[in-house]
């Protein structure tokens, strides 16, 4: 079983990456699901949501208590909220950055989704698309692949600018 | 179609597939997907209904009270205080006979104002004439909607039936689907004694204590009845789509010591716990009550029973552990969890297991 966590600000689309990433595995022949923690959000607030990958049907519903890998979409979240809370000791981490940060110790990546969202002009009512872009990232780290990631957003999105930035983040994410 | 959607598009989708004539709905939290989904299907042209935008859930079940007594097809959902405000029509909606199909978002009742899963909405109308079937996946709240219709339409049952599913936990849960090629599943509806709009008849009128009395026996003889027409329903379900469903589902229950009874999401979540008992060295089973009404025949001889409820009956107890308990002739460990939304984890669950003390009763994160 894979485990991942994401924290985003209410209203950047945190909810709708947990499923594309949850539809991406299962193109890639996975059981997957996802869920967002929902609690009193509104726009801009932290909030996270969760995505478990395995090989086989997944029964649990509890929440993600010692995730494989946190995603941050956005950093300036880790001002407030701990999101190393509970990773695994060889647990990984993917932020939303362009410059790096020390994530005690973990493994940890950095991509710049804001800046290729803003380059392919994925912009709805004036933030960014970061759920789309995120994917190419993932599927750069392995955890999904690339012909899956271009399938679940070709599923959900008929505009061509998301899979274009899933391939920009796939093509500039270092490893 | 396979694909990754939430438990309420799950329902909606099904509810599309049965194509019903009137959805008459209000929304309410976590329940509201399934009837925008409903109104985009009939303002796509994806379904040919009549989608009624009503005031109220009370009128939300009038109205679909007063669209099937005229033979027709209609589907609602609600949620907790929304089927609290809806209970004098639901008496109504089983007293006339109509076979109404509603998904219900279980979700806990205020105050404090708590959104999140809890059986006690529901478990407030149990004693209605509603069949009540319980769900803990995507798959399953998909498959027991379509089912639903047959089932209540059937001429033997004609009586309304409510699908369960536990808000957010699994209205809100992403999970791969797999829809059917519906065919003939479900029969086209007959309801014998429909009004005709055309011939104007009327309804409802004074009922002396005799035919009152007889009244009540119909809906209990239905209730009856409905047992086997459950059974029909299930087991074709299986024949033509591979997916089978029974009263309960069980989890390493042959050779089981122990037993965690549970419903909903809480119920698949015990199977976790039960392997992982099982490597501790004991011998634990899990199962997942589906119906509530008609209440399945259970027998758990020869083994301990640990029963979570996630509802309360204040005065009396967990509903299931009590029900259990009168229907069996056996004390089990009650354990109350999962209230208002409590996280309740196979961990958890586990350790009710090994901590379990039969004729108790122990309130999770309480005491």
């Amino acid at each position: 079983m894979y485990e991942i966590r994401i924290h985003s600000r209410g209203g950047q689309g945190g909810v709708t990456a947990a499923k594309l990433i949850a539809l991406a595995a299962f193109r890639d022949g996975k059981y997957a699901t996802a869920f967002p923690f929902y609690g009193a959000e509104r726009r801009g607030a932290p909030v996270v949501s969760f995505v478990r990958i395995d090989d086989h049907p997944i029964k649990i519903y509890s929440q993600i208590k010692r995730p494989d890998l946190i995603l941050v979409l956005d950093a300036s979240i880790m001002d407030s909220v701990d999101v190393l809370q509970g990773i695994k000791p060889e647990g990984t981490v993917l932020l939303n950055s362009s410059k790096p940060y020390d994530m005690k110790g973990h493994r940890t990546y950095e991509v710049d989704l804001t800046g290729i969202a803003l380059r392919e002009n994925l912009i709805v009512a004036g933030s960014p698309i970061l759920n789309t872009p995120v994917l190419g990232a993932l599927a750069k780290m392995g955890v999904i692949t690339i012909d899956s990631v271009k399938k679940a957003i070709g599923e959900m999105f008929s505009d061509p600018r998301n899979t274009k930035a899933a391939e920009g983040a796939y093509q500039e994410m270092k490893i | 179609m396979l694909t990754i959607v939430t438990g309420n598009k799950a329902v909606a989708e099904a509810a599309k597939q049965a194509a019903p004539k009137v959805v008459a709905a209000y929304p309410i939290t976590p329940q509201t997907e399934i009837v925008e989904q409903m109104a985009n299907y009939v303002s796509d042209g994806e379904l040919d209904c009549r989608y009624i935008p009503v005031e109220s859930e009370h009128s939300a079940m009038a109205a679909c009270i007063g669209a099937s007594i005229t033979g027709v097809r209609t589907f609602t959902a609600t949620s907790s205080h929304g089927l609290l405000y809806m209970h004098e029509m639901t008496n109504w909606a089983a007293g006339a006979r109509l076979p109404i199909v509603m998904a219900n978002v279980n979700r806990a009742l205020g105050p404090g104002w708590n959104i999140w899963a809890e059986h006690s909405d529901a478990f407030q109308e149990r004693d209605t004439g509603w069949l009540q079937v319980y769900v803990a996946t995507v798959q399953e709240a998909y498959d027991a909607t379509l089912m639903a219709f047959r089932i209540a339409e059937n001429e033997k049952v004609l009586l309304p039936v409510m699908v369960n599913l536990d808000g957010f936990t699994l209205s809100h849960t992403f999970q791969s689907l797999e829809t059917v090629d519906l065919g003939d599943y479900i029969p086209p509806m007959k309801l014998p004694y429909a009004i005709d709009p055309e011939h104007p008849m009327s309804y409802g009128n004074m009922t002396g204590p005799d035919m009152h009395f007889r009244f009540r026996w119909e809906i209990e003889r239905s209730m009856r009845d409905s047992r086997k027409v459950i059974e029909d329903a299930e087991a074709e379900f299986g024949k033509r789509f591979g997916r089978n469903y029974s009263w309960t589902e069980d989890y390493r229950c042959e050779d089981a010591d122990v037993v965690v009874v549970a419903m909903g999401t809480l119920g698949k979540e015990a199977e976790v716990a039960v392997d992982l008992l099982r490597k501790e060295g004991i011998r634990a089973g899990s199962t997942r009550i589906r119906w509530l009404r008609p209440f399945p025949q259970l027998d758990f001889a020869g083994k301990e029973v640990v029963v979570i409820d996630r509802d309360y009956s204040f005065g009396f107890g967990g509903v299931i552990a009590k029900s259990i308990r009168a229907n069996c002739g056996i004390n089990v460990y009650s354990v109350i969890a999962g209230l208002g939304g409590q996280e309740v984890t196979y961990e958890d669950i586990a350790g009710f297991v090994r901590n379990r003390r039969i004729g108790e009763e122990f309130w999770f994160g309480v005491e």
